[in-house]
């Protein structure tokens, strides 16, 4: 592994109930977060690829690790996002060189499809930073009921000298959607987009 | 008395490596369960509470045991635990001493009759506070290497009308232990303490 692994943290959420309705079956979302150690932390680097092989190591696990916390088949996950947290020896093209480049094929390859962009955000902060995960449907990214967000924090990362890089996948959509737009059932799937 | 109506739950788990030091054999895992139901007492002063605790016993066994399977499913590599509980605004916190019961005698039932008692804290905050919850040896409460602690949260819970759960367990000591004091090998594991 290439990626010096401080810590692995896995977050499940399960909504039951919203607003008092029943959600049933409860929708489900899933974060996996390695913190790793910053190879590039404290100096100009021009050149990347070591981040970006990182990026390609990290897709697989932690796809991996959230689709086995929700404990469903890779296929029959329905959206996902990815973020990262440069701790603040780092710079924010260091979390770019590791989510954009390498880490979305291992992402699908765990998932079986994934015809559309995986949603990103990025920041650069001390420990206890919130990451904001954006969460679109895998197939279309214009599915309106499955526009949604995760939040995840740990309280001791990133340290200066680190990375937080997180991978969410879902089973499902917003508790109650009513918003109209393009449902999962009318999916294409060819563009990514509808 | 009123059921327990739970909004959502989540679980975290925790898999820490290293922390700047050697690198573990066996990494520390710790992970926390956490449900979010409807405080039945909410808005105003209850005289007779103490009945719920009762009601709430059946969710305390299903997180429990739902601990243990985030694990790994071995009761026998649960080394510590630890519960707590927030109460949303509009409760008080005796509201959340009725978890004392139900979620300390889940763990050591699930546990096989854990010695130790159950350490635990609480408070009163809004949406996405954050509490650390402490955490000590199973079977003997001085185990100096097991005193650690886990930062739980979710970012919108408790509501005003709701109180968050906790239970927490972990698989070892703090990954890098060394400041003496009574040892896991050492315990005589008959009063709790020792």
């Amino acid at each position: 592994m290439k990626a010096k692994i401080r810590k692995i943290a896995t977050f499940v959420e399960e909504t039951r109930r919203e607003m008092d309705r029943e959600i049933s079956p409860p929708t489900r979302k899933a974060a996996a977060v390695a913190v790793i150690e910053n190879p590039c932390a404290g100096k100009y680097v021009e050149d990347l690829s070591e981040l970006m092989a990182i990026g390609e190591e990290l897709g697989d696990l932690l796809t991996s690790r959230a689709v086995a916390a929700l404990g469903i088949s890779g296929p029959s996950a329905e959206s996902y996002g990815k973020a990262a947290a440069v701790g603040e020896n780092g710079e924010l093209e260091h979390a770019a060189a590791i989510l954009h480049p390498k880490l979305g094929t291992p992402v699908r390859q765990v998932l079986g499809k994934g015809a559309a962009l995986i949603p990103s955000s990025k920041k650069r902060g001390g420990m206890g930073v919130v990451l904001d995960i954006p969460l679109g449907h895998k197939d279309a990214a214009f599915v309106r009921s499955h526009f949604d967000g995760m939040e995840v924090r740990l309280n001791d990362a990133p340290r200066a000298n680190e990375i937080m890089v997180a991978v969410a996948v879902t089973d499902s959509g917003r508790p109650l959607p009513r918003v109209g737009g393009l449902t999962k059932d009318q999916i294409k799937g060819e563009d990514g987009l509808r | 008395m009123p059921e327990v109506i739970v909004r959502k739950k989540m679980t975290c788990v925790e898999e820490i490596f290293h922390e700047g030091g050697p690198v573990a054999q066996r990494p520390l895992r710790r992970a926390a369960a956490l449900a979010v139901i409807r405080n039945p007492f909410a808005g105003s002063y209850v005289a007779d509470i103490e009945r719920f605790s009762d009601d709430l016993k059946p969710l305390g066994l299903e997180m429990a045991r739902a601990l243990v399977v985030a694990l790994g499913g071995d009761i026998r590599s649960i080394e510590g635990y630890g519960k707590g509980a927030i109460i949303g605004s509009a409760g008080e916190i005796e509201h959340g001493a009725l978890w004392h019961v139900p979620g300390g005698y889940a763990m050591r039932e699930v546990l096989g009759g854990a010695k130790a008692i159950v350490a635990s804290t609480k408070k009163v905050g809004g949406p996405g506070t954050r509490l650390d919850v402490p955490i000590t040896h199973i079977n003997a409460s001085y185990v100096r290497s097991h005193f650690d602690s886990m930062e739980v949260g979710i970012n919108d819970a408790p509501r005003a009308d709701e109180i968050l759960l906790a239970l927490i367990m972990t698989t070892g000591p703090r990954v890098h232990a060394r400041v003496g004091g009574l040892k896991a090998s050492e315990v005589k594991g008959e009063d709790g303490l020792r």
